[in-house]
C-alpha cells in the first residue's frame, strides 16, 4: 500500500489523474490504484443526516430513552404521558396516568375496545332472552362474543365448538339438556354450577341385577342386548331395591330437576356405548357404571368469576348459538 | 439518433436551477387545455353531491371507515380487488400501447409532476415575470423586493400544494365535513397527517425538486425510453435540416436568408437557444432524444415561433420518427400504426377494457358465503338423526334495506331452521352473519352428501343464489 501511494505522489501522474476524475482532487489514500477522492456527500444525505440527529433530541423528549442504572429516562414529565383506565384485583376501577410506554397504549386501546363493546353488551342485558334470540343484528354480536367467551372460560371441559367429550363433559350442540333447555335454567347451570352423582350399586343388588339392569338400558335405546335378561332388567329398574327409577323416572327419560340422563335417546354421556362394536363390551361398560355409580359430573360456579351481562350473553350464546337449544 | 452527450449526474453537483421561457403555440395551449379540465376534475369532484342512502351524499367517495369506493353509482367492495388489478393491467397496457406510437406523452401532457410543475412555474412567471427577471431576480441579493416576489410565489406554491392535499384528503371523507372539521380541529388524526405528507410531498416535487423528480427518481420515466422503436414518432430535431453540412449559425449579415445560409453551407437553425431556454428539463433538444425529454412539445412551439418570424418553414424541431428523420427521402410525419406491437397492445387493451366492464355490468347485489362449523362437523340428535350447523354470511351491496328468504333444495324444507330471527333483514350496504342447522333423519342423513342453500333477495326479481354445500354424518364402515 506504501509504496503504491509513493508511485501514486510521482511527478506526473496526478494531473493527468485530476482530469479524469472530472477535477476532483485525491484524499491521496490509495489502494491497489483505487483512489478515494475528495467528493462531498450529496448535500440531501448530508440534510437527512442533521435531521436523524435533531429527531433523537425530540424522541427523548417525548420517550423513554435512556437506561439510568436500573431505571431508564421517561422523557419530559407531562409532554407526552397516557392515562387509562385499570381495572384492581378487588373489582375498582382506577384512573391511571404514566409516561407513554407501550402497554399502557395497549390498555388505552382496550379501553376503547370495551367501550366501544358497551352499547352491546347493554343491550343484551335490558333485552329479555326470546327478544334478543329475534335480532339478528344482535345475535350477531352473541354469535361473535359469545364464541370468544365461550373460549376463554368453557371449552376446556365441553371444547372449543361445545361438542364436550363423552365420559367427561355433555355436548351442548345437542338437543339433550339434563338440566333443562329454557334460557332461565340455562343460566341457572352456569351462575351456580352443578354437580351430578350417581350412587354406586355394587352394594345394593347382586351382579346378576347389575348385567340385567345393564341390557335393559342397552335395550332402552335400541341397542344390542339380551332380551330376556333385559325384561328382568325392567323390574330391577322399578325395584324399591334398587329404585333406578327414583332418579331417572319410571319412563327412564330422567329428571331435569336431578340432571339424570335420559336412557331413552341415543345421546350417551359417560360410556361412548355407540363407538363400542362389541356387544359384550357395550354390556361391560354399562354395568360398570351402574355398579361404580358417577361423582364426576362436576360444573364449577361462574357468578363470581363472570359479570352477569357475561353470563347472559353466554347463556344465549349456549342456547341458540350452539344450537342446541329447544 | 444521436448520442446525447453525457453529463454528470445532477446528485454530486451543484443543482444549477432551470428558470424556464414562457412559450406561445399549439403544444402550450393543448397543456393548458389538459391542465384546465384535470384540476377542474380533481378539485371539484369531491365536491359534486350524489343523492345516497348508505353514506354522505358525495358523488365519488373512497370510504375507508365502511370499507366501500363510491364511484357515482357504482359501489365498489373489497371483494372487487379484482377490478383494481384489471384497472392497473388497462392503464400499463394504454401506457404501453401510446408510448410506442408517440413517445412519452403521458409525461410530457398528462403526469401530475407536469402539471404541477407548470403551474408552479406559472406562478413564478406571474409574480416574478419572465426568465430574464426571474434570473435577475436569483441572482441579486436578499431585498424587500426578491422577499417579496420569490417569498410570495413560494407562499402560493405551498397554498396551491396545501389545497390540493385537502382535496385528496376530501376523497377519503365526506368533502364539506371534512373542511369544517379540519380547520375546527376535529378531523382524524390521520387527516392531518395526510394533508400534512402531501402539502410537503407536493411544493417539494413541484416547487424544488422539480425536473429531478423525472430524471432521478421516477422509474416509469425510464422504463418508457426502452418503448421507443425507430418508428415511434418523438420529439426531434431535425438535424440534416437544422445543420447543414457546416453546422447551424447565427444569423449574421450575409446569412439572413434561406438562400445565402445554404449557399454556405449552413442549415436553418439560427441557434437562437430559445428551444433550450423553454425546455422544462433544462436539455438542448439539438443533442438528439434525452432521457430527460418529456416530450412536452415547448420547444417545439418556440422553434415554430422563430422559424415563422426569420421567414423559413415550421418543424425544424417537430414529432417525427427516426426512420423518417435518417431516410434520404424523408415523408410527412405520420403516425406508423401497422405494427404488430402496437396491435397487440391494442388487442389486450380492448380484451381488458371488455372484461372489466363487462365484470362491473354483470356484477350481483348480493354476495352470499355459507361456512360449515367444523367443531364438531356433526352432532347426533337424542331420536338418533343428524344435526349440521353452517354460518350464512350475506352482504347486502344496494343502497335500499333488502329482506332474503333463506331455503334449502335437494332436503326436506323443515330441515332448515335459523333460529327466532323472524325475518333476514340486511341494511344498505352492511353485511349479516346467521346461524343455520340442519336436521336430517339418520336415514335422509346416510344418503345426502350434498344439498343447495338458495337464498333470493325478496324486493328485487333475480335468479336466486344457490349455494352448493355439504351435509356430513357418520358413515358406515
Amino acid at each position: 500500500m506504501s509504496q503504491e501511494t509513493k508511485t501514486n505522489s510521482g511527478s506526473n501522474e496526478p494531473k493527468s489523474r485530476v482530469k479524469k476524475t472530472g477535477g476532483v482532487p485525491s484524499t491521496g489514500h490509495s489502494w491497489d490504484g483505487i483512489e478515494e477522492l475528495t467528493n462531498q456527500l450529496p448535500r440531501w444525505w448530508v440534510w437527512a443526516f442533521y435531521l436523524t440527529a435533531i429527531f433523537t433530541v425530540v424522541y427523548w423528549l417525548f420517550y423513554p430513552a435512556w437506561p439510568i442504572g436500573s431505571t431508564f429516562t421517561k422523557g419530559v414529565p407531562g409532554l407526552n404521558s397516557i392515562t387509562y383506565t385499570a381495572t384492581q384485583v378487588d373489582g375498582t376501577q382506577v384512573e391511571k396516568t404514566t409516561h407513554w410506554n407501550m402497554r399502557s397504549k395497549f390498555m388505552v386501546e382496550m379501553n376503547e375496545l370495551h367501550a366501544a363493546q358497551k352499547q352491546w353488551f347493554d343491550k343484551v342485558a335490558a333485552t329479555p332472552f326470546d327478544e334478543i334470540a329475534q335480532d339478528a343484528e344482535l345475535m350477531q354480536f352473541v354469535t361473535s362474543a359469545g364464541k370468544t367467551l365461550f373460549s376463554d372460560n368453557c371449552a376446556p371441559c365441553h371444547q372449543a365448538g361445545g361438542q364436550g367429550v363423552i365420559g367427561f363433559s355433555p355436548n351442548l350442540t345437542d338437543d339433550h339438556w339434563q338440566y333443562g333447555s329454557s334460557y332461565a335454567q340455562i343460566q341457572d347451570v352456569i351462575v351456580h354450577g352443578r354437580q351430578g352423582y350417581m350412587p354406586p350399586f355394587k352394594e345394593i343388588i347382586s351382579d346378576e341385577e347389575i348385567t340385567q339392569a345393564a341390557n335393559y338400558v342397552l335395550s332402552l335405546s335400541g341397542e344390542p342386548h339380551d332380551a330376556a335378561s333385559a325384561e328382568l332388567g325392567a323390574k330391577v329398574f322399578q325395584s324399591d331395591t334398587a329404585s333406578c327409577y327414583a332418579c331417572h323416572g319410571t319412563d327412564a327419560k330422567g329428571k331435569e330437576g336431578l340432571g339424570s340422563a335420559n336412557l331413552t335417546d341415543k345421546i350417551w354421556l359417560w360410556a361412548n356405548i355407540p363407538e363400542i362394536e362389541n356387544a359384550d363390551e357395550k354390556l361391560k361398560a354399562v354395568k360398570n357404571i351402574i355398579a361404580g355409580g358417577l361423582n364426576r359430573g362436576v360444573m364449577p360456579a361462574w357468578e363470581d368469576r363472570l359479570k352477569p351481562d357475561q353470563i347472559k350473553l353466554l347463556t344465549v350464546y349456549v342456547h341458540q348459538g350452539l344450537g342446541g337449544g329447544k | 439518433m444521436q448520442a446525447s452527450t453525457s453529463k454528470q449526474s445532477p446528485l454530486l453537483n451543484k443543482h444549477i436551477p432551470i428558470v424556464t421561457r414562457s412559450v406561445k403555440g399549439k403544444f402550450r395551449n393543448f397543456k393548458t387545455a389538459v391542465m384546465v379540465v384535470a384540476y377542474s376534475v380533481y378539485f371539484l369532484l369531491p365536491w359534486l353531491p350524489w343523492s345516497r342512502n348508505s353514506a354522505a351524499n358525495q358523488a365519488v367517495m373512497f370510504d375507508l371507515e365502511s370499507r366501500r369506493f363510491f364511484i357515482f353509482d357504482l359501489i365498489v367492495y373489497p371483494q372487487d380487488i379484482f377490478w383494481l388489478a384489471m384497472l392497473l393491467f388497462i392503464a400499463a397496457a394504454f401506457l404501453f400501447f401510446v408510448t410506442g406510437l408517440i413517445g412519452r406523452a403521458w409525461c410530457g401532457y398528462f403526469c401530475f409532476q407536469t402539471l404541477w410543475s407548470d403551474l408552479f412555474i406559472l406562478i413564478e412567471h406571474k409574480l416574478q415575470g419572465e426568465r430574464p427577471a426571474r434570473l435577475r431576480l436569483k441572482n441579486q441579493p436578499w431585498n424587500a423586493e426578491k422577499i417579496a416576489k420569490v417569498g410570495g410565489s413560494h407562499a402560493l406554491m405551498i397554498l396551491v400544494s396545501f389545497w390540493t392535499a385537502m382535496t385528496f384528503a376530501s376523497y377519503f371523507s365526506y368533502a364539506p365535513q371534512f373542511v369544517e372539521n379540519f380547520f375546527t380541529g376535529q378531523a382524524a388524526h390521520a387527516g392531518y397527517l395526510t394533508v400534512l405528507i402531501l402539502t410537503v410531498t407536493t411544493y417539494l416535487a413541484a416547487g424544488v425538486i422539480r425536473e429531478h423528480v423525472c430524471t432521478v427518481g421516477c422509474p416509469y420515466a425510464r422504463f418508457q425510453g426502452v418503448m421507443y422503436e425507430a418508428d415511434t414518432l418523438a420529439v426531434s430535431y431535425d438535424v440534416k435540416r437544422g445543420e447543414g453540412t457546416s453546422g447551424r449559425a447565427l444569423p449574421k449579415a450575409g446569412l439572413k436568408t434561406r438562400e445565402e445560409r445554404q449557399a454556405q453551407g449552413h442549415g436553418d437553425c439560427i441557434d437562437c437557444g430559445y428551444c433550450v431556454q423553454v425546455c422544462p428539463t433544462g436539455i438542448d433538444i439539438r443533442d438528439g432524444l434525452q432521457y430527460q425529454c418529456i416530450s412536452c412539445g415547448l420547444c417545439i412551439d418556440a422553434c415554430n415561433n422563430i422559424m415563422d418570424s426569420v421567414g423559413f418553414p415550421r418543424g425544424l424541431i417537430r414529432y417525427d420518427s427516426e426512420h423518417n428523420l435518417a431516410s434520404d427521402a424523408p415523408h410527412k410525419a405520420r403516425l406508423e400504426w401497422k405494427r404488430l406491437k402496437v396491435w397487440g397492445y391494442a388487442l389486450a387493451l380492448v380484451v381488458a377494457t371488455g372484461f372489466l366492464f363487462y365484470n362491473i355490468g354483470t356484477r350481483s347485489d348480493t354476495e352470499v358465503n355459507v361456512l360449515q362449523t367444523r367443531q364438531p362437523l356433526f352432532v347426533v340428535l337424542s331420536d338418533g338423526s343428524y344435526r349440521n350447523r353452517y354460518q350464512i354470511h350475506i352482504v347486502n351491496k344496494t343502497e335500499h334495506d333488502e329482506v332474503y328468504s333463506v331455503g334449502v333444495r335437494g332436503i326436506p324444507a323443515e330441515s332448515l331452521n335459523i333460529g327466532d330471527i323472524p325475518e333476514v333483514r340486511v341494511r344498505a350496504g352492511k353485511s349479516l352473519t346467521i346461524s343455520a342447522r340442519i336436521d336430517l333423519s339418520r336415514e335422509l342423513a346416510k344418503a345426502t352428501q350434498e344439498f343447495d342453500f338458495v337464498i333470493q333477495p325478496s324486493s328485487a326479481d333475480v335468479e336466486p343464489i344457490v349455494l352448493p354445500t355439504n351435509f356430513y354424518s357418520k358413515r358406515d364402515k
